[in-house]
């Protein structure tokens, strides 16, 4: 199914047949990514790898391109190098974001190419601002059908996006912008750490992956670590997503490079001001894919090919959050 | 003679700019470097808010994208994007929100979209991102951006971001709670606005500069003050922390 579209009554499917599905009580849903994004992620399907510049899995990515995936709905806020590599290796018909840069750096040369020029294929775009694309993800989470916002106004966004309407407010208010609902087919969240039946906690940066996994029918959760239920436990407050949502998990350490990992690796900017020179050619940019997604089997070999010198450059030095006491009560 | 570029001057004016300022709402680029620059000089408690997720960041360096990691440590606050959006910037708790932009025309509207049609672009701009809900919500919106007859121009390709829309009265109809742009700081001078038009004025110059150097780059017939203000040069002080401790590669103060 694509994206939702207006007039789709039906875009996601009701509670008790989720829970039923994703399975209780907790069992290992542990897998290789290969066979998540093989199961989990089919041509023509809307995805959201989120994360805001923190976090992005870049892992999924790639072995979306590896798998050759097709038609996809892409669905982000910043789009970033990974979109901008899996446009370019043709996985995606369309666009559903709201910054398509590269953050300090400049364009997203690949997206520009199919934008402007329609290469390797043309892109469709549909555009919002970042609180219109996190308004369609809590309304997508909460089961609503629409979200009101107070942005867009005098904005020429509306004219060019039929899906930014406006509502009178029954208590009087005037006229408010709404956002219908995203409903992702798959979202698929990078957490520090997770247990095996996908319970995932994440801190830093936490962007909108809480929404994008509530809106989705699948969720796939890629982490650091794999940790004990207990370790879980002992830190609730910490938990965003419940492996009530989750029907994958995965394990892949450095899957996020060149985006980051808090406390763990940080933001490669090195590889993101490379980008603009490598990805400016689309010869250089295949060249580059053939490299370092075609040629390798998986983030292992990446992360090997990558070599001990820059994972020293990217480790950070620590800063220890403080302890606090949760109590216990017999 | 001059001893510093007219990027930093310009870097340095924008961070003046925010001495008075409690929460300032961080854009990408330029701003972001001003704003840092000034919670090093002008306002050592100003809150450094970025639509990423953290309120009262203390970068320990400059961070490249308002994403960065540095942002997270030691910052005040972290939360997800829906609690920032809606509770910090639509309930209008930001003093100040700065933006740069690609083009901008007499009533300060900003256009980061596109440059030509925008079903055909000839160039295909990075879009809103949050420019739009901070353009909207923040009490007053400072831009800084270059001077140039690409940047600013008699009228905007898209409107990513209202300023004044055609000026007088159009922004208090559309209901939005921010007073809209404040300023324009450019590499040779600084606009302000009208209070009755709406229209932006050029209300003070750079050393060297003059009113000749910055309508050339101006695609409409400026509006000048009555009595144009000459910026003091940044002090040693300032350039040291940009050069040294912002920017130390030079990427933006060129």
């Amino acid at each position: 199914m694509p994206c939702f579209e207006v007039g789709d009554s039906s875009p996601i499917p009701s509670l008790p047949e989720r829970i039923s599905r994703k399975g209780d009580p907790p069992v290992s849903k542990l897998t290789s990514m290969r066979e998540a994004i093989a199961e989990l992620v089919h041509d023509g399907d809307s995805v959201a790898i989120e994360g805001f510049t923190h976090l992005i899995c870049f892992a999924a990515g790639h072995e979306i391109i590896r798998q050759r995936k097709r038609d996809l709905v892409l669905c982000r806020l910043t789009p970033d190098l990974i979109y901008d590599q899996m446009v370019a290796a043709g996985c995606a018909r369309k666009l559903i974001f709201s910054y398509l840069g590269n953050p300090g750096v400049g364009s997203l040369h690949a997206i520009r190419r199919a934008v402007e020029k329609e290469v390797p294929k043309p892109l469709e775009l549909e555009e919002y601002t970042h609180f219109g694309m996190v308004a369609r993800y809590i309304a997508g989470a909460a089961g609503l059908p629409f979200y009101p916002v107070r942005t867009f106004a005098g904005s020429d966004l509306p004219r060019v996006n039929p899906l930014i309407r406006q509502v009178e407010d029954p208590y009087g208010g005037g006229t408010v912008f709404v956002v219908p609902p995203l409903h992702p087919d798959v979202t698929i969240i990078h957490a520090q750490r997770a247990d095996a039946a996908g319970n995932a906690q994440i801190w830093g940066l936490i962007g909108v992956q809480v929404e994008a996994a509530f809106a989705a029918q699948r969720v796939i959760v890629v982490a650091e670590e794999i940790v004990d239920e207990a370790i879980i436990r002992a830190d609730p407050n910490r938990t965003v997503i419940p492996a009530l949502i989750v029907d994958a998990v995965v394990h892949e350490p450095f899957g996020a490079h060149p985006s980051y990992a808090q406390g763990y690796y940080d933001r490669d900017t090195e590889t993101y001001i490379a980008w603009d020179t490598i990805s400016r050619e689309h010869e250089t940019l295949m060249q580059w894919l053939d490299e370092w997604v075609y040629g390798l089997s998986g983030r292992a070999e990446y992360v090997e090919k990558l070599g001990s010198q820059v994972w020293q450059r990217l480790k950070p030095g620590d800063a220890w959050s403080g302890q606090v006491n949760y109590g216990r009560y017999c | 003679m001059n001893d510093y570029t007219a990027s930093e001057m310009m870097i340095v004016a924008a961070a003046r700019a925010l001495a008075d300022a409690k929460v300032v709402f961080v854009g990408i680029g330029l701003p972001n470097i001003a704003c840092n620059l000034a919670q090093r000089t002008v306002a050592p408690h100003l809150a450094l808010i970025y639509e990423s997720g953290v309120y009262g960041a203390r970068p320990s360096r400059l961070p490249l994208s308002i994403g960065d990691p540095c942002l997270v440590s030691g910052a005040i606050g972290v939360m997800p994007m829906p609690q920032l959006l809606q509770y910090y910037l639509q309930r209008g708790l930001i003093d100040v929100g700065f933006l740069g932009s690609a083009q901008i025309d007499r009533y300060g509207n900003l256009n980061t979209t596109v440059i030509g049609d925008y079903r055909r672009p000839k160039v295909r701009l990075p879009g809103s991102g949050g420019a739009c809900e901070i353009a909207l919500m923040c009490r007053r919106v400072l831009i800084i951006t270059r001077l140039s007859r690409r940047t600013f121009v008699e009228r905007l390709d898209f409107v990513t971001s209202p300023g004044f829309l055609e000026g007088g009265e159009a922004r208090i109809r559309l209901g939005c709670c921010g007073e809209g742009p404040a300023a324009v700081i450019t590499d040779m001078g600084i606009f302000r606005f009208d209070n009755v038009t709406r229209e932006m004025f050029l209300a003070s110059l750079y050393p060297g500069c003059t009113v000749e150097d910055v309508q050339e780059r101006v695609s409409w017939p400026l509006r000048i003050a009555d009595e144009l203000e000459i910026i003091t040069p940044p002090t040693e002080g300032e350039l040291r922390i940009l050069r040294q401790e912002l920017d130390p590669a030079g990427r933006l103060r060129m």
